[in-house]
This record gives structure tokens, sequence and C-alpha cells, in this order.
């Protein structure tokens, strides 16, 4: 279970999550909605330590991270798969090594790490490309492989920042259903940062929506779609005002 | 006024704090072999290997100028075959090591801090991070230590090099005989000649891929910021090495 307990984070004089509480349970999907610039990367980044709260804590399978040594950091980190915005895929790597380096580290055997390389390809549709270099592919494409890489590690949970931006709609519907194949497939909890309602919709378990630093609202889809709250009602309907 | 002061003070403080924590966290990465082993080939390959041909091509013209300039310089007062220690020493003591350490601070600074800092601003550290690797082990430690043991080897060639070359213009341009040449060098030769340049040569490696690296890691926005950093790395390691060069001559000599 992830548990955001009441977390506080200001850049400089900037304040960005103000008072964050959020749970997410087991095996189930989260994602979080919110304005450009509210803080959900940010929030995203705090469960796997790339930032520490001002105050608040994250707990992550009853850890406090922020209270973690760089072992206990480490450890907790073979347990999550981390999807970027822009994929963060390494340039002077091969596909099939973006995928492996993880692994590496984990000291899986050099058989099965060609074996998980190939079935994590295989589930974002990307058989044969283990060659090509990450300038070769088009953003769906390196997207994917950031899920690849992600699932590939057989992780615990995986955290997706923003993973439909940018796409045109039918590459951001592949997306979603990678999403929705690999929390079956695989039985993850996932926690999806995105301000693209349509996928939120498709992937969400449950939907929190994260407005001036905090949750607003969370609930399930149809709680959502029903909401009566203004804020939330104006940002999933897409109004101006 | 005092409160521009005293922003500058404490930046600078930060600035040494960063630099401290930088070397304690390498320290604490270097058990880490399995991870920083294999990349640390790699790099010594970039920087070393890839570097042997702009090294020489300076080293060589350095060499041709210093035999020329000596001879120029010692005309009718010294003899000739000094133009053999004059080209010797120099290119062992100073021109050697820091021409080429200052080449190499634009060649091997630039290129890193572009590379880890493009990283950094594309989430690659990041991500990095989330598989579970240290980027200190991963990225920082194989720069310096390939920057530290391949520079003193880079250096020696470059060293080499402009001998031969400042030789060959003595005996082609000089009127001066390869005996008379080889007499010169011998006379004030000595082997700490040799060690303190390339002593001097492997703390310029250490200072300029270590400079590279936290000016690269603490790259912020996007191409801009990459062009900064680029910029910010080969500054500080020309100013560094010419800092260490006068250290080490005071203290070692």
């Amino acid at each position: 279970m992830i548990e955001f307990q009441d977390v506080y984070k200001a850049f400089g004089d900037k304040p960005v999550l103000q008072g964050l509480s959020l749970k997410v349970r087991d095996a189930e999907t989260v994602v979080i909605i919110g304005y450009s610039g509210t803080g959900k990367s940010v929030a995203l980044k705090h469960i796997v330590g790339l930032l520490h709260p001002d105050a608040g804590d994250v707990i992550v399978d009853g850890q406090a991270v922020s209270t973690l040594d760089r072992d206990g950091l480490t450890a907790l980190r073979e347990g999550i798969g981390y999807v970027f915005q822009f994929a963060a895929l390494f340039d002077s790597l091969t596909v099939a090594e973006n995928l492996a380096l993880g692994l590496r580290r984990r000291r899986v055997s050099p058989e099965e790490i060609e074996d998980r390389v190939r079935e994590a390809l295989a589930l974002v549709d990307l058989s044969g490309t283990e060659e090509r270099m990450p300038a070769e592919l088009s953003g769906g494409m390196r997207k994917r492989v950031g899920i690849a890489r992600a699932i590939a590690l057989r992780p615990r949970y995986i955290l997706y920042d923003e993973p439909t931006t940018g796409l045109d709609p039918v590459t951001s519907a592949v997306i979603d259903r990678l999403m929705v194949r690999t929390r079956e497939h695989l039985g993850v909890t996932g926690v999806v940062v995105t301000h693209d309602m349509r996928s939120a919709y498709t992937v969400g378990d449950r939907i929190a929506m994260l407005y001036d630093g905090r949750i607003r609202q969370v609930g399930t889809v149809s709680e959502i779609q029903e909401t009566e709250d203004s804020v939330v009602r104006q940002f999933i309907e897409g109004r101006p005002e | 006024m005092i409160d521009v002061i005293g922003r500058r003070a404490i930046a600078s403080i930060e600035a040494v704090g960063r630099v401290g924590h930088f070397v304690m966290d390498m320290v604490r990465a270097l058990p880490d072999v399995r991870t920083w082993a294999r990349p640390a080939v790699v790099q010594m390959r970039r920087i070393g290997v890839d570097s042997i041909p702009v090294t020489l091509f300076i080293a060589a013209f350095t060499g041709v100028v210093l035999a020329l300039q000596a001879s120029y310089t010692f005309t009718g007062a010294v003899p000739l075959y000094f133009v053999g220690t004059l080209v010797g020493k120099t290119m062992m003591l100073e021109l050697g090591p820091v021409i080429c350490g200052l080449a190499l601070a634009g060649r091997v600074g630039a290129s890193m801090a572009a590379e880890l800092g493009t990283m950094k601003v594309t989430e690659q550290v990041d991500a990095l991070e989330t598989l579970a690797y240290d980027p200190q082990s991963y990225l920082v430690l194989p720069r310096v230590i390939a920057g530290t043991v391949m520079f003193p080897m880079i250096i020696a060639f470059a060293m080499a090099t402009g001998i031969v070359t400042g030789w060959l213009t003595s005996l082609a341009l000089l009127d001066l005989s390869t005996p008379d040449f080889l007499k010169g060098l011998k006379l004030f030769y000595r082997f700490k000649d040799v060690w303190f340049g390339l002593f001097k040569s492997a703390t310029f490696g250490f200072t300029i891929t270590g400079v590279g690296c936290i000016v690269g890691l603490a790259t912020r926005g996007g191409a801009e910021g990459v062009g900064k950093s680029t910029t910010r790395a080969v500054v500080y390691s020309a100013v560094l090495i010419l800092l260490l060069d006068a250290f080490w001559a005071v203290v070692l000599l």
C-alpha cells in the first residue's frame, strides 16, 4: 500500500503540496488528475524518494520513504517501476539494453534477462525493436518502451507520469489498453498522473483530483463523473470557466 | 548591496558544501565495483584513446615552437645544445601537462557536462535512480576514475611527441646534431621531472572530470541550461588547472 500522510513540499517560496493525503490500496490503480503545475509529478517522485517532503511522509509497504538510507531506498526502488513523461530512455543504449539495465542491477541471470526483455516488448507490441536506438523510435513507441522497461522488472507498483500526454488519440488508446493489460496480467498496484480524462476513466479504479496542493475529491470513476463539486466538474468537463 | 553580498556568500558556502558532498558520495560509492567497473572501461576509451589525436597534434606543434624559440633566445649567448634541455624540461614539467590539460578541459570536460546535463534535464538521471542505480556509482565514478588514470598516459605520449618534434625541428632547421640534442636533453634531467608532470596530469584529470560531472548533474532547465553548464565546466576546469599548476609548483618543486 502507498499512503501520502499530510505531505507538504515547496520549491523556494512556491508551495506545491500543502497537506496531500491519499491512500492507494494494493492491486488498484489510482489516477491523480489536476491542472498543469499543481504538483502531480512532484507527488509521484515522493513515492520513490526522488524528492523528500518538507513535512509529512509517504509510506510504502509500511516504510516511511524519507527515513530510508541509500540501501533502504535501493530495496524500495527494486519493487517499483516508473514510467516517465517523456520516457527517459537512455540515449546511448539500445532498446534491449534499456530494458536489461534495471534487471542486471537486480542480479537476474543473462538468460532470464533475455527472456524478460522479449516478453516485455511483446506485451507492448514492440517485438523486433531490441537493437534499435531510442532516437529511431516515434514518441508513442518510446513511451511503450518506457512501459516495457517498467514491466520487465516485474514490480509490485508501477507509477505512470503523464503516459498519454502529447500522443495522438489512437496511440493514447493503445497506451491506455496497455496499462489496463499490465494491471490485469501482472496484478500490480498503479498510480497514474494525468490530465487526460479519457485515459483516467479507462485505466482508473479510483480517481483523485489534486487542487491547491491537496486532494480535492477522491472516488470511483462513476463518483467522479457524477460529482457536484464545481472545481472537479469544471476540470473533468474541460470548461474554461 | 549587503543583501547581494550576503546571498553571494551563502551561494559560495553552498558550492563548497556541494563539492564536499560530491567527494564524500564518490568515496561512499567506491566499494560498488560491480556497478562502476564496466562503464569505467568505456570511459577510459572515450577519455583516453579518443583524446590521443588532438593531444598529440597540440604536443607536436608545441615541441616545434619550443625548439625554434629556444634557439632564437639562445643565439650567441648560450650553447645551442641547451635547446634539448629546454624542450625536454618544458614539455615534461609544464607545457605537456598544462597545454594538453587545457585542451582536454574543452574536449572532455565540456562533453561530460553536456552529456550529464542532457541526461539530467531529460530525467535520465532520475530514471537511473528509479532502476535502483546510484548515479554516483554509475555515472560519476567511472568518469572520474577514467580521467585520473588516463590523463597521465595521454600526457606521457604528449611529452614524448613534443620532445621528438623538438628534436626533428632541431635537426632540420637549427643545424643541431642528434648527439648534441640528446646531450642537452640529459644535462639537467631528473626522474622527478617525469613523475611531477604525470602526477600533475592525474590531478588535472581528476579535476576536469569531477567538474564536468558536478556541473553536468547540477544542470537545470532545457537546452539553455545544458549550454550554460558546458561553458561553466570549461571555464571552471581551466581556472582550476592553472591554480593547481601553481599549487603543485609551490608544494612539490
